[in-house]
């Protein structure tokens, strides 16, 4: 059977798993659409949160990434994994004692304050959208490139199929579908992984591979073998980073911070059964990602040393397959400087910006491009990062039921961390929006109905930005990390930690940190992008990193003014030592 | 409208219901119980900072003289044993806070 066929069939057979699923698990209650009826086993829950949070960034993007950029990558992997690290040990077990449905349900609550509710809805949906748009654009490159639809096809398709679950089930609906999406996503992973440590290193065990030595009777280890080379051709090396330290600091702690204040994430810890469940879910959760991410640094290094090897000095007219597939799909473009009909592969960009293709084609076959060439770097080829991991297979030349795989996993990566956005988007919505500010008369079964409403809305919007990204979404995807750290984590720490912040403090501090992040961010990516290098960041912080300002902006700006207004009323006081304790987390759930 | 949530619910006396203890009893054995939680917490934090921001990057270049297999040491924090650490922090805490939690009598 060829690879296409295998691909409709793998990716044919995970949906239908997906919409028998949805049909199994319909919604009954408010209860069941918001939080699955509390009653989620952490294990379950873990393998769900795991799958919600690992999106197509995680699935498609971080290895490469990680292979171009070497030591620097560990932003990613630290940042991403160190969160859950505060989220077991400061928020989750708290706010499932708390046990109510949303996070702004949290904030509305413990600062007995319609406004803070509402600014907490506004952090929430200017969070979750920038990260769905992120998603879609992952959904779109494994249709155009696999299933040969155009991305528009490709992205209604996978909204209709959101559409069922996450409209029909809910919570419900999501959390089972997420546990089958976990389950392809990590096979889809891991078996191209051990196959390629298994060639590279002799090893299969990426984890253990990275560390070995390459088989090449060169007696190098890999990342030896990666350094040296990578030198040779003016790259730095590749355990060394070009990140300044205070960046890399930065960039880390506002994306384990900002992990720690995502509200899709969160929200997965209201559905177990207990308190004490939320802790030991959490870390199951970390297991199952971990097992990706630990993964990843191997697949990425392999992958840099495979494309080298592969492409560096090999004449462009006996390309292998991929190369010229992905150079259809426009992700990979190759510029003959020398005229000698070999592709080599430099430091350095090989043109301007990436590629506008003329549409004719040059003397060894090479689509031609109308960048600006770069006379600077001997660099002759372009490659978008994101490939690396879906080119994985390819580039190994592993057998076609692998490929299958990984345009399977992708789209199960992407699809999860979709349905888990929209249905924070829609409960905040419906529930904080409508139920607790402004029509607090509404029926339990008008909820829902809204609900559902609201969830439609999200995807039609959410399809509407994968069709027509605009050009600033995939740049600040990674920025809804900063914008969670900077807004919603310390007003949910210090509304566990502290009996005397009060609604005024914590408002002028979630307000405060998200103007200050959004500005910076807005103005170094969307109204001076030439401004955006090192000498004018702010003590030489970059915008992804800067959340973590932004986040102790707001602490300090919360204790000032909850020091100059009236303490918390003593119904709060009470809250507060009633969530400290885990005992009765069964009836909190039932008001 | 006033600012007033109209969902904020009766405080959550469950803890205590019940229970033969008078008020300030109660309240000594949660206050006992929660700064054993906090001394438990800021260990385990520092253990979490240590592993990530200590070995992964401020310590980096210093760890990297030393090797594990063909792992420079502080690369291998940075990359593989952050994350590891991480996994044992969040269930050490579970099992360490149920102990704690049955020692106060107030485990879920």
């Amino acid at each position: 059977m060829d690879t296409q066929t295998l691909i409709y069939i793998f990716v044919g057979l995970s949906f239908s798993l997906y919409i028998g699923i949805a049909i199994w698990s319909r919604a009954g209650s408010t209860k069941e659409f918001y939080v699955a009826g509390g009653g989620v086993n952490p294990v379950v829950n873990g393998m769900a949160t795991a799958a919600d949070w690992m999106s197509a960034a995680s699935f498609i993007s971080m290895a490469g990434i990680i292979a171009f950029s070497g030591y620097d990558g560990s932003v990613y992997l630290m940042g991403w994994t160190g969160g859950y690290v505060m989220l077991a040990l400061l928020l989750a077990p708290y706010l499932r004692k708390f046990g109510q449905f949303t996070v702004p349900d949290f904030i509305g609550t413990r600062y007995y304050s319609k406004t803070a509710r509402v600014v907490a809805v506004i952090c929430l949906i200017f969070i979750s959208f920038t990260y769905i748009a992120g998603q879609m654009r992952g959904v779109g490159i494994v249709f155009s490139r696999f299933l040969d639809v155009p991305i528009t096809m490709g992205v209604i398709i996978g909204m209709g199929i959101v559409f069922f679950y996450a409209v029909l089930g809910g919570m419900k609906g999501i959390t089972y579908t997420q546990v089958a999406q976990y389950c392809v996503l990590i096979f889809a992973y891991m078996v191209p992984a051990f196959f390629i440590s298994f060639l590279v290193t002799g090893n299969p065990i990426p984890q253990l591979g990275l560390g070995s030595t390459v088989n090449d009777g060169s007696g190098l280890y890999v990342l030896q073998k990666l350094d040296l080379v990578l030198q040779d051709m003016g790259f730095g090396a590749y355990t060394d980073g070009s990140k300044s330290m205070i960046d890399v600091f930065c960039i880390t702690a506002a994306l384990m911070v900002g992990t720690a204040g995502l509200p899709h994430v969160i929200v997965r810890f209201f559905t177990v059964p207990k308190a004490s469940d939320a802790r030991k879910s959490a870390g199951w959760a970390l297991i199952f990602i971990a097992l990706l991410y630990t993964t990843a640094p191997a697949v990425g290094a392999f992958a840099r040393i495979n494309f080298i090897e592969t492409v560096d000095q090999t004449e462009y007219a006996k390309a292998p397959a991929w190369f010229k597939n992905w150079e259809s799909n426009d992700l990979i473009a190759w510029t003959d400087k020398n005229g000698d009909g070999k592709m080599e592969y430099r430091s350095g960009n090989a043109f301007a910006g990436s590629p506008e293709f003329t549409g004719e084609t040059g003397a060894s076959g090479e689509r031609l491009i109308a960048n600006t060439v770069n006379p600077d770097s001997e660099n002759e080829v372009y490659v978008d990062r994101d490939i690396m991991v879906l080119a994985n297979p390819e580039i190994a030349n592993l057998p076609g039921w692998v490929i299958a795989l990984v345009a399977a996993g992708g789209l199960a990566a992407a699809l999860s961390t979709a349905a888990g956005l929209l249905l924070v988007i829609s409960s905040s919505i419906s529930h904080d929006l409508l139920k607790s500010t402004f029509r607090p008369q509404i029926t339990e079964k008008g909820e829902l109905l809204a609900a559902r409403i609201a969830a439609t809305a999200a995807i039609i919007v959410a399809g509407y930005l994968g069709i027509y990204p605009p050009g600033w979404v995939a740049q600040v995807v990674a920025f809804a990390f900063g914008l969670a750290a900077a807004s919603l984590f310390p007003a949910i720490f210090m509304g566990i930690f502290s009996k005397s912040m009060n609604k005024e403090g914590a408002i002028a501090g979630m307000v405060s940190g998200l103007v200050f992040t959004f500005s910076y961010i807005a103005y170094f990516k969307l109204i001076a992008p030439d401004a955006n290098i090192a000498a004018n960041w702010l003590f030489g912080i970059s915008p992804e990193g800067i959340g973590v300002i932004g986040m102790i902006i707001n602490f300090a700006i919360a204790i000032a003014v909850s020091k100059m207004t009236d303490s918390p009323p003593v119904e709060v006081r009470k809250l507060i030592d009633s969530i400290r304790v885990p005992r009765g987390a069964g009836d909190a759930a039932t008001h | 409208m006033t600012d007033n949530d109209p969902s904020v619910p009766e405080p959550n006396d469950s803890t205590n219901a019940g229970g033969p203890e008078t008020d300030t009893e109660t309240n000594s054995n949660e206050k006992a119980y929660w700064s054993e939680n906090i001394r438990l917490l800021w260990t385990l934090m520092a253990i979490w900072f240590v592993v990530s921001f200590g070995a992964g990057i401020l310590f980096r270049d210093f760890l990297d003289q030393f090797s594990l297999g063909g792992y420079p040491l502080g690369f291998w924090f940075a990359q593989q044993g952050s994350i590891y650490v991480f996994v044992l922090l969040i269930f050490y805490y579970t099992w360490k806070m149920k102990k704690i939690e049955r020692k106060y009598d107030l485990d879920d």
